[in-house]
């Protein structure tokens, strides 16, 4: 449609100054080119990111942007409307017959991509199969619970103790088709650093709006809308195909923006905010985002991996954890590096999610004392280790780190960045490459939009193999805290489960576990022929896109 | 030993004399050389010295522009480097790079040149068709290949700090043809004159014959090229670095400091890109002219 228009009006405005026969040839010309685009143009929705999507498993990265991608083609039992509301997936509805028992009511004629009928049976192998141990999602179901089938549309989750908050995160818990499964040879989780892949990693087959038809991992996934969606009578989206690319080049990304090449891009880098928000086909959406960066230190290895200290682990120490924390300026990151789009944070929670975040404050920026405390701890001239970053998978990830390490630098600590595709970054740094890593960055966006997601998947103790908070990079473990984690999980009293929360929260910062660093803003490029909904946790869905021509 | 010599002592300078694209050239080459020789002395920047950079420097624009600082005469980037001490030190890289992976390429080259064209027969055939199908890839694509190879050999991660020298074996292993190529066809013409007859009369074994009497003759050529593809390796390093797959931003080079530089290319700090970028081009194409000068001036066609 929008191909064929120009030509049109062009020869239109020529051929006012033509003779009547040239003219009439010119409008029989428009006429035809217009003609054939006219009935019902298949609308594309053109979207780029910086990082890849790589695997389609959706049980083996537990990172937002691609719990967003599978989003689209995968639904929960459960989903969540556009402010984060809980709300009906592919379960209609949902009771508690007694405190430890949690009904749910199918939804039915659901069907997924590939034809396969939705029943209770593909509920219960997906709940076998996301407690596997690769899996990367293990928490999101308890791992004393079971399941039992009521009939087809009806299954019951028995619970060892009352948990009031278990559907919270199950909007990302995706609901695999059993058949599928066993007819493709994927009932086994996708590991990320296999060397074989199963069919789940490469092809996708869910009961959600979109379905994947080809997927070239790292360059381009295309989708085409799944007119058979149940969700389609509520959603406005009117995308029918959409065309995703990474690219990782943020001036290239910009430039395809502006151009019209591109929809959508996120992240729009800090530096280019201004030119996208004033550009007069572009808009600029950003917000204060609910991830929080952190740097995680290892304090479980007796020795580092990757440091000069031999025979001790440095980090052990809280005197080496604090010194780390009052060395970062986190100001000059805020002013230099993200040019003011951050917030600098205290927890690894956003304040948005945490009423009581306000008790809380970050350590002082005080080199001289960082340096005084290393001399203590038995560093006078401060030691040698690496650091492992992502470098496309948050706003300015490796700037960042470039920075942290010359900040070290100043309190003797030679940091040697190592920035990685976050890709290799997961695989190697995380539960897949067993923690191979001593100090780094990571983001956390709580899924259940609680604290108990944070205690449970960042800083509970956990053993290598990733029994307990998968997502402890750095491996931090005290019990005190991890003993508050059942009783904030049964509280049913507000006042008092948010005083267990800032219990546990205190001992955190106590303890210097982790070094929170800031919420980014979140930062969306947008052309204004599209309208979306842009969710708090950064998650993109594509059946609220509306694209005009 | 003797024709090179002569040729370094009358007709060269000579010929240098009358070419001021190439004189210009020389200044140029030679005054980068230097910085880059000497930067840890002049540069007024250490820029690994990650203690010296301060954060609340960084995207400083130049010294004349407002808002410069006089510490930064060509800007600072993003972490607060002196672009004007990272040029320095990243030509110091880029041209070690260079020189390392040309004088790889020309042992490579020279010695399978010098057995294919002494040997001939099977050994000359097996050569000389690597060297055929090498040239059906462009330099690039092969620089490329090998550093992809090198780097799944050496795992992610391990890559740290071994960057130079898989950047040196991936250019050097991808020019040696040209050196082989000529050098073969020198040898060609060289091994059937008297000198070698006589050498092979008195008992002289064939390395001995290859190294120490035919290779000073068919030098000659083979500097010529060398110096073109000293400017093509500075300008490869450069490309590998600006794809990501050279040297890492702890450790920048020309190439690298363009590549970083690149992403505030929307965002008015254009500093951070265009100075690198005009350093990288002049050397390069100072290089080069040297080269050409050369190639015409050893030409004896063109006298």
């Amino acid at each position: 449609m929008r191909e064929a228009a120009l030509p049109e009006a062009q020869v239109g405005i020529e051929g006012f100054q033509m003779k009547k026969t040239t003219v009439f040839m010119a409008f029989a010309l428009g006429v035809a080119l217009a003609m054939p685009a006219a009935p019902a143009a298949a609308v594309t929705f053109r979207h780029a990111f910086q990082g890849d999507l790589k695997g389609l498993d959706p049980y083996t990265l537990n990172e937002t942007f691609t719990q967003a991608m599978l989003g689209n083609v995968y639904e929960g039992l459960t989903r969540r409307d556009a402010n984060l509301k809980i709300v009906p997936g592919l379960a209609e509805s949902w009771e508690t017959p007694e405190p430890t028992r949690w009904r749910f009511h199918l939804r039915r004629g659901v069907k997924f991509a590939g034809g396969e009928p939705f029943t209770a049976d593909d509920v219960i192998f997906s709940f076998d199969r996301v407690r596997q141990p690769e899996s990367e999602f293990k928490t999101r179901v308890p791992s004393d619970a079971r399941i039992e089938k009521i009939d087809d549309y009806t299954i019951d989750f028995v619970l060892a103790r009352p948990n009031p908050t278990l559907p919270a995160e199950w909007d990302t818990w995706y609901i695999l088709s059993k058949s599928w499964a066993e007819a493709n040879g994927a009932t086994n989780v996708q590991p990320a650093t296999g060397a074989q892949l199963n069919a789940f990693a490469l092809k996708s087959n869910g009961t959600g709006p979109y379905i994947i038809t080809s997927h070239e991992p790292g360059v381009k996934t295309t989708f085409k809308k799944n007119p058979g969606w149940w969700g389609w009578k509520d959603a406005p989206g009117n995308v029918d195909e959409v065309v995703f690319t990474t690219i990782k080049q943020d001036a290239t990304r910009v430039a395809a923006l502006l151009s019209g090449e591109l929809d959508m891009i996120e992240p729009v880098p800090v530096q280019d905010m201004q030119r996208v928000a004033s550009n007069s086909t572009t808009d600029m959406l950003a917000g204060p985002e609910l991830r929080t960066i952190h740097l995680f230190m290892d304090q479980k290895r007796d020795e580092l991996k990757y440091s000069s200290v031999k025979g001790k682990n440095p980090f052990k120490d809280i005197r080496v954890r604090k010194a780390f924390y009052e060395a970062i300026d986190i100001e000059a990151i805020k002013t230099k590096v993200m040019r003011g789009m951050s917030t600098p944070a205290a927890l690894l929670i956003t304040p948005q999610l945490y009423s009581r975040a306000g008790e809380f404050k970050r350590l002082p920026y005080d080199p001289a004392d960082a340096k005084k405390l290393l001399a203590e701890a038995g560093y006078p001239d401060g030691f040698e280790l690496t650091m492992h970053c992502p470098n496309d998978r948050y706003v300015n990830d490796e700037q960042i780190c470039l920075a942290v390490t010359s900040m070290l630098a100043k309190i003797g600590v030679k940091a040697k960045l190592e920035a990685l595709p976050k890709a290799v970054f997961f695989g190697r740094a995380g539960l897949a490459g067993g923690y191979d890593t001593s100090f780094g960055m990571l983001g956390w966006t709580p899924s259940g939009f609680d604290s108990l997601n944070i205690f449970q998947n960042l800083t509970g103790c956990r053993d290598d193999k990733g029994n307990g908070s998968p997502f402890n990079y750095g491996g931090y473990c005290n019990p005190k805290v991890d003993a508050l984690i059942p009783k904030i999980s049964v509280e049913t009293d507000p006042e008092k489960r948010l005083d267990y929360i800032t219990q546990a929260y205190r001992m955190l910062t106590d303890d210097v576990s982790h070094i929170p660093l800031h919420q980014q803003a979140l930062s969306w490029g947008v052309s204004k022929k599209v309208k979306l909904v842009q969710r708090a946790d950064d998650i993109l869905l594509y059946q609220w896109v509306v694209k005009s021509e | 030993m003797n024709r090179l010599r002569r040729i370094l002592g009358s007709d060269l300078l000579w010929s240098f004399t009358r070419s001021p694209g190439a004189m210009i050239a020389a200044t140029v080459a030679f005054g980068l050389c230097l910085c880059a020789l000497f930067a840890p002395l002049i540069a007024p920047q250490n820029p690994f010295d990650l203690a010296s950079l301060d954060l609340m420097d960084a995207r400083d624009p130049p010294v004349w522009l407002s808002g410069g600082d006089h510490r930064f005469l060509l800007g600072s980037d993003s972490q607060g480097r002196d672009i004007l001490s990272a040029i320095f030190f990243g030509a110091r890289i880029s041209i070690g790079v260079s020189l390392a992976s040309v004088a790889l390429a020309l042992v490579i080259g020279v010695s399978l040149g010098l057995v294919a064209g002494y040997f001939g027969g099977r050994v000359e055939a097996i050569v000389m068709r690597a060297a055929d199908v090498q040239l059906t890839f462009p330099a690039i694509l092969t620089a490329l290949l090998i550093n992809g190879a090198a780097r799944a050999v050496l795992g992610p991660g391990r890559v740290a700090g071994s960057e130079f020298w898989v950047l040196v074996i991936s250019i050097g292993l991808s020019f040696w043809v040209q050196y082989a190529r000529t050098v073969r066809a020198s040898t060609l013409v060289e091994r059937h004159k008297d000198y070698v007859a006589a050498a092979r009369l008195i008992g002289a074994s064939a390395p001995r014959i290859m190294f120490t009497h035919v290779l000073p003759n068919v030098l000659g050529p083979v500097l010529v090229i060398a110096t073109i593809n000293l400017a093509l390796a500075i300008i490869t390093e450069a490309t590998l670095s600006f794809l990501g797959v050279g040297l890492p931003p702890s450790q920048p080079s020309l190439g690298t400091l363009v590549r970083t530089g690149n992403d505030y290319l929307m965002s008015g700090e254009w500093w951070i890109v265009f100075f690198p970028g005009v350093a990288l081009a002049a050397l390069a194409l100072s290089v080069n002219i040297i080269g050409d000068w050369l190639r015409d001036a050893l030409n004896p066609r063109l006298r």
